[in-house]
């Protein structure tokens, strides 16, 4: 019995110690819980994850940027102006003066100049943002240089569109490091890429305090912003990789934001009188992609049947709820150049109709790559109910998200469900994984979404290459737009629903703005009351 | 026990400890190799061109033959470098280094809550045979064994954490108590305990205490439900016989002769239910956002971050056989013939 009392003392003790657990966050602290087990390197020349760009974003300043008001238009970050000369190929930036990193090194064009040859030298995975433009480790040093302190001159290889070269320039590979900090923490020839997946050294509105691999990172705010100090003092993001915890944390005031709620969890904390709701538009588009190496997925018929066996709106009614909406073209709703073109809807006829002109009128036997998580599950298993109205058999295969990746990439699938993402905000990106495939060989250079699915394209291929030539602005838009309704009815993409991001968060927090792309959320302007 | 016997006896243990490693590094890396999931994925991401994935292909070994894969591993192993991981970007024994301590604390406390309510509730029930006590502690069992844990942590945070308030949220501290306390062990409440900072000692136990209840919970199941059975089978002994009729009070005959008899058997249980949980808990691990050894171990398999998943099987194997041996000290110590 002793052993018993012994326990019940321990327990009470226990108890007695415990105080109710402090709710709310410190006043100029801003805590947002999300999954961010996706980061794996802050160095702007490295990340090319959701989280990683979006921490990145807010620690460096880049050239130029996109105006948060107004996508379409460029605005001066760290060069005050810019032009591009007669033969369309030199670009001169000229940089702001008086502008301090965070270690108090002052930015010049030497900074901005060592930070593009960096990137382009250590071509990580973003890096070919840049290197798309004849840009290379070789002659990078020439290429990119700065001319004076206030001057940055940069040789791309053809005569690009210059918005192409602009708005790869926005992306988080072009931020601007501090190269005396970089250089004084390199290794063994490594541009400082170990120290910097680490640490930071930018102009931004923010400095990386911390960052602990899938615990979190805490941001500390730069009061001599080049656009004013941040509105709070510091953020912190958690890593709580489940959303049912993070709602309840929300609930409580232990966190200002929870970033991964799921349409259920949002549904639910829309009543909560402490909670609302910020969402964003973002550039990720869901999609299904058809083998062209299957027989039967690659008659034309059988590719526009299975765009009418899709209930768009059942799905985005009670699946999706806010969390996605109707869109049906490569380009994401708020891009240059993107069309609302919606022509496709359920229609079990027509695709029974089309079926049977393709020689399959009874349908046939199917399989989908599917990786278990929501909503793409869901989705897949509405998809699965009807398509058997119109005698399609399909068979999913479950499979984790790395794991259904991998047999895509090796062109294995029948049927692939998933999203893609744009790389950087330019229509060119999205137009070239989708409608371009320069060699569907095994052995391919470039494997875009296209060639995964073996859709073999030389005369789109051609039209989409040469749009990057197109100095015309409406032109090239034109282009573009052309490009889509083409693409809506021939290609093997059926694609179905654009991203909405959603953060909810505590009433008494608001200013967080969440773009197009994920470098677009920023935290500056958040206030707490 | 001759000196020579004793080298010999220590060698053979040595050489059974080292072919264990071999074989569990051998079959963690095959099936890590094997698993349809592309290690480079993980490295480099979904969009990364086409030169970048195959540069980064090279400098990871994947070119190389599998055997060859394995035996530069090992070289590197034998000089204590258990390389990097892809996915944190730290080295394993960095990562390692951080995880561990965070599944240790949790795992300590569970298997100590676990003990303390499951040994007693076991004996209580093995006494009172039949009745409605050893009914009441087979449900408790039983439900906790068979519900899933998952569920049974969301629902004491939506009770104990958001509804009464009286323990902290997910996550090892608040954020107003992060980074106060440099580590030391990394075990924070033994950190905060040797630094004197007290208020981040509360925050942690309070941070701790509901993850660590969860699993006890899953300890005591499983400890009860053994105590019950190795205690039946000491009373129906002659010696508890002898010992009523010697006219020892009841108390001491059932705590301190049965209790100390299956104390033997119960050790090994003990020890591996403990074992069990130093492995870590994923489901635990995530609805907690508790970063130890278990999600660590797991998120690098999905990603086929092989480098960690040999680490982190070393660590585990490590442990298992390091609670062996302690089982083993302990029978010595429990057990009068073997004194």
């Amino acid at each position: 019995m002793r052993f018993m009392t012994a326990a019940a003392i321990g327990l009470l003790a226990a108890t007695t110690f415990l105080t109710p657990a402090s709710a709310q966050t410190p006043r100029d602290t801003v805590v947002m819980a999300k999954a961010i087990d996706d980061i794996i390197s802050l160095d702007p020349a490295e990340a090319f994850e959701f989280s990683g760009v979006e921490a990145v974003a807010n620690v460096y300043d880049k050239l130029i940027n996109v105006d948060p008001k107004d996508p379409n238009k460029l605005v001066p970050e760290l060069a005050e102006s810019w032009s591009v000369g007669a033969d369309g190929k030199t670009y001169t930036f000229k940089i702001r003066g008086g502008v301090k990193f965070h270690s108090g090194n002052p930015l010049t064009a030497h900074d901005a100049a060592y930070s593009l040859q960096r990137a382009v030298t250590i071509n990580k995975s973003p890096g070919f943002i840049l290197t798309q433009f004849g840009l290379n480790k070789d002659n990078a040093v020439q290429r990119i240089r700065a001319t004076d302190d206030g001057t940055l001159v940069i040789e791309v290889e053809k005569p690009f569109a210059p918005t192409f070269f602009y708005y790869c320039l926005t992306a988080a590979v072009a931020s601007v490091v501090d190269s005396k900090t970089v250089k004084a923490n390199e290794k063994d020839g490594d541009w400082g890429n170990a120290w910097l997946k680490q640490n930071s050294a930018g102009s931004g509105a923010y400095a990386l305090r911390t960052w602990r691999a899938n615990e979190q990172y805490t941001l500390e705010a730069n009061p001599n912003w080049i656009k004013g100090a941040p509105k709070n003092r510091r953020v912190i993001m958690r890593h709580v990789p489940e959303p049912a915890s993070q709602r309840l944390q929300l609930e409580k005031g232990d966190i200002d934001f929870a970033r991964n709620l799921s349409k259920d969890q949002i549904a639910a904390v829309r009543n909560d009188a402490n909670v609302a709701i910020d969402t964003g538009r973002k550039g990720y588009i869901l999609y299904l992609g058809l083998n062209q190496k299957n027989p039967t997925l690659a008659k034309p018929e059988v590719r526009e049947a299975l765009k009418w066996l899709v209930d768009y709106e059942g799905l985005e009614k009670n699946l999706l709820a806010g969390t996605y909406l109707q869109h049906q073209s490569f380009l994401p709703q708020g891009f240059p150049g993107a069309i609302e073109d919606k022509p496709y809807k359920l229609d079990v006829a027509k695709a029974k109709e089309l079926l049977a002109k393709a020689g399959l009128p009874n349908g046939f036997n199917v399989t989908m790559d599917v990786r278990t998580t929501a909503p793409i599950s869901d989705i897949a298993q509405a998809l699965q109910a009807t398509w058997a109205q119109a005698g399609i058999k399909l068979e999913l295969l479950p499979g984790d998200g790395r794991q259904t990746l991998t047999k895509y990439r090796a062109r294995n699938h029948d049927i692939f469900i998933g999203s893609w993402g744009p790389d950087y905000f330019d229509p060119h990106t999205n137009a070239q994984t989708f409608g371009m495939n320069e060699d569907n060989g095994d052995n391919a250079a470039s494997k875009t979404l296209a060639w995964r699915n073996a859709w073999d394209i030389p005369a789109m291929t051609k039209t989409i290459s040469d749009a990057v030539l197109e100095r015309d602005p409406a032109k090239r838009s034109a282009t573009y737009e052309a490009a889509q309704r083409e693409h809506q009815k021939v290609s093997p993409f059926v694609i179905m629903f654009q991203q909405i991001e959603v953060a909810a968060r505590r009433k008494n927090v608001n200013g967080f703005a969440l773009g197009i792309m994920s470098d677009m959320n920023s935290f500056a302007n958040i206030t707490k009351n | 026990m001759t000196f020579a016997r004793t080298t010999k006896l220590f060698g053979r243990e040595i050489a059974a400890v080292a072919v264990t490693f071999l074989g569990l590094l051998l079959v963690t890396f095959f099936i890590g190799r094997v698993v349809p999931i592309d290690p480079v994925l993980a490295a480099v991401g979904d969009r990364a061109p086409a030169e970048v994935y195959e540069r980064v292909k090279v400098e990871l070994g994947l070119h190389l033959p599998l055997y060859e894969q394995f035996w530069l591993y090992l070289k590197k192993i034998a000089q204590g470098d258990l390389g990097r991981s892809v996915l944190t970007s730290n080295t394993v024994l960095a990562d390692i280094g951080r995880v561990f301590p965070a599944t240790l604390e949790l795992a300590t406390l569970g298997t100590i809550i676990g003990v303390s309510i499951g040994v007693p509730a076991g004996v209580l029930a093995a006494i009172h045979r039949g009745t409605w006590i050893d009914q009441v502690v087979r449900v408790v069992g039983l439900f906790g064994f068979s519900v899933p844990v998952f569920w049974l942590g969301l629902m004491g945070l939506l009770v104990f954490y958001r509804i009464l308030g009286v323990v902290g949220g997910p996550g090892r501290l608040g954020v107003a108590f992060e980074d106060i306390v440099d580590p030391i062990t990394g075990v924070i409440l033994l950190d905060a305990a040797l630094r004197g900072e007290w208020e981040v000692f509360r925050n942690a136990f309070s941070h701790l205490i509901l993850p660590a209840c969860v699993l006890g919970y899953f300890s005591l199941a499983y400890v009860s439900r053994m105590t019950r059975s190795f205690m039946l089978e000491q009373l129906r002994q002659e010696y508890v016989t002898t010992a009523r009729v010697k006219g020892l009070p009841e108390r001491r005959v059932v705590w301190r002769h049965a209790l100390g008899n299956a104390m033997v058997p119960l050790i090994t249980v003990i020890a591996l239910s403990y074992a069990n949980l130093l492995e870590g808990s994923v489901l635990t691990e995530t609805v907690f956002a508790w970063p130890g050894l278990g999600r660590y171990i797991t998120n690098s398999l999905l990603n086929a971050d092989m480098n960690a998943v040999l680490g982190g099987t070393l660590v585990v194997g490590a442990v298992f056989i390091g609670l062996n041996l302690l089982a083993d000290i302990l029978y010595r110590l429990v057990d009068p013939r073997a004194r």
